[in-house]
């Protein structure tokens, strides 16, 4: 238990600390590192509690691709970083106001599980027994046999986003040549494939 | 203190024990394949290859790891310091931890992890960070241009890459990699039933690992080296170790998925005399000459056609493959789960 008890205050410290470079470093690509790292101490701490799947898809899609598009943005962003503080005054009270709405959730979440038992009963149900059903088993039960509807309705709603952002973004320019595969494929024996003996030449 | 002892500091011994068990023959490989690939297209090439360095130039990997060791670090001025000297160290780092989860032999595994393909697909997912953070920390043109499309080339192989291994999944019913093999012990190696999957997954493998065909992150006839090109000495040096460890992790992990790991090929007389490591290596090196056959071989891809090769050939394909498995499974009733 002590190894646990050192592991998880390793994680959590990394990844406040990391949380809190994200927004205090200079440069916006440390930045997002810096929340790289946090991502990965969160899927360390998936890891502690026996969520085992849920910390390696963490990994997986926001480490491995999520923060890789966002890392290619900045980068390619020219910020002026001597400016970027300008507006702080601005925009400072909807932050914290978000960050206020925040708190106040995860408080009253934790709040109840320690003030009312059955909450905290009501939180454990869902879940099979965590000895017996591997967690992968236990999550596609819930998700592909009890909530399918909303499962597939929610992958509608990301197929119905995706097609939009193409169409948005999508624009046919002209002059640009296009390498038709089939074309190339199908074309007839101009070309002839000759057997050349090795040191003889043709 | 006999608790504490019993309790944390042995099986902390045992554990470096075997982690250095892994990660030195894994260094020593590394090492010899830099000069088996030498070799290999030297002869495909109708040359010697290194033949100075020792007896047929077997010291050659010595002289050469030894050259980078001695050489000067350069730092370029207006290099993001602390990221360069980060990038290969992560590249490196990543290469090695990966093999915490591959079973050599039955049993012979540092962590059986229950989730073991998962740890597998979400590290060689970070290995983009090493190339990326190297290219943008150079400040300089030709590494960022590398970096770039070494990122969006992982980045769309990876899907594929994925969905071939969801396949394989779904027909062990697992994601413990020793379950994976032992799966095809008691049927036949999934090469079998996922042929046109296993040669997908090997060519996304070339992709991932920035191998030729699709070596665009390094192309030196424009990109003069890519996304190192600001590197010298070890830092260089773990760069080229990052990326030939992970030639042979992509391979065990090929060996694994569709080659039926340490298994004969046939549970009879001479076959089953060879011990099961032996047999790993032996599907690994395989692999491994394929990879350097590769180089020999093609030439590189162009940009676009990578892109539509990952994204219009290889994802539509596995996803296809992907649902006629399960169809198949279900409707056969084969499936190893209840």
């Amino acid at each position: 238990m002590i190894i646990q008890g050192l592991a998880f205050y390793l994680f959590s410290i990394i990844a406040v600390f990391s949380a809190v470079m994200v927004i205090t470093a200079r440069n916006p690509v440390h930045s997002v590192l810096w929340l790289i790292l946090t991502f990965f101490n969160a899927a360390g701490l998936f890891v502690l509690m026996g969520a085992e799947f849920l910390g390696m898809l963490l990994v997986v899609v926001y480490v491995g691709a999520v923060a890789v598009l966002f890392l290619f943005v900045v980068m390619m962003l020219d910020i002026n970083t001597l400016n970027l503080r300008e507006g702080m005054a601005e925009y400072m009270p909807v932050g914290a106001a978000i960050g206020v709405v925040l708190f106040a959730e995860i408080a009253a979440i934790t709040g109840g599980w320690m003030l009312a038992p059955e909450v905290e009963a009501a939180r454990a149900q869902p879940l099979a027994d965590p000895g017996a059903v591997s967690n992968i088993q236990a999550l596609g039960n819930i998700i592909y046999t009890d909530y399918i509807y909303l499962f597939q309705a929610s992958g509608l709603v990301l197929l119905v986003a995706m097609i939009g952002s193409i169409m948005l973004t999508h624009r046919t320019r002209p002059g640009v040549h296009k390498q038709n595969i089939t074309a190339q494929l199908d074309r007839g024996r101009t070309v002839e494939l000759k057997k050349v003996s090795t040191r003889g030449g043709i | 203190m006999a608790d504490l002892w019993q309790g944390y500091i042995w099986p902390g011994i045992i554990i470096v024990a075997q982690i250095l068990a892994i990660v030195l023959p894994l260094l020593g490989a590394v090492a010899y394949l830099t000069l088996m690939e030498r070799k290999v297209i030297g002869a495909m090439q109708m040359r010697r290859g290194p033949n100075v360095v020792g007896p047929f130039g077997l010291f050659q990997p010595l002289a050469d790891g030894l050259k980078l060791l001695l050489k000067e670090t350069v730092i370029p001025t207006g290099a993001s310091r602390v990221v360069f000297i980060l990038a290969p160290m992560i590249t490196f780092i990543l290469a090695l931890i990966a093999w915490a989860v591959i079973p050599v032999n039955a049993g012979w595994v540092l962590s059986d992890l229950n989730v073991g393909v998962l740890y597998l697909f979400a590290i060689s997912s970070l290995g983009v960070y090493g190339i990326i953070m190297a290219g943008w920390a150079s400040n300089s043109r030709y590494a960022f241009l590398g970096a770039m499309r070494s990122a969006a080339q992982m980045v769309s192989y990876e899907v594929a890459m994925g969905l071939i291994m969801i396949s394989v999944l779904l027909t062990v019913g697992s994601l413990n990699l020793t379950k994976i093999v032992e799966a095809q012990a008691n049927s036949v190696w999934f090469i079998i039933p996922h042929l046109p999957m296993a040669v997908m997954f090997f060519i996304s493998t070339l992709a991932e690992t920035n191998r030729h065909p699709f070596d665009l992150p390094e192309a030196e006839a424009e990109l003069v080296s890519g996304y190192n090109v600001e590197y010298s000495a070890m830092t260089f040096g773990l760069f080229f170790l990052g990326e030939y460890a992970n030639m042979i992790l992509m391979s065990g992990m090929t060996t694994i998925l569709f080659l039926g790991g340490w298994l004969p090929p046939v549970d009879i007389a001479p076959f089953n005399w060879i011990p099961g490591p032996l047999w790993f290596l032996i599907k690994v090196v395989l692999l491994l000459y394929v990879f350097i056959w590769a180089r020999a071989a093609f030439p590189r891809y162009r940009y676009d056609q990578l892109m539509r090769l990952g994204w219009k050939v290889f994802l539509p394909g596995s996803l296809l493959w992907l649902v006629l498995t399960a169809g198949v499974l279900k409707a056969t009733g084969w499936t190893p789960w209840n």
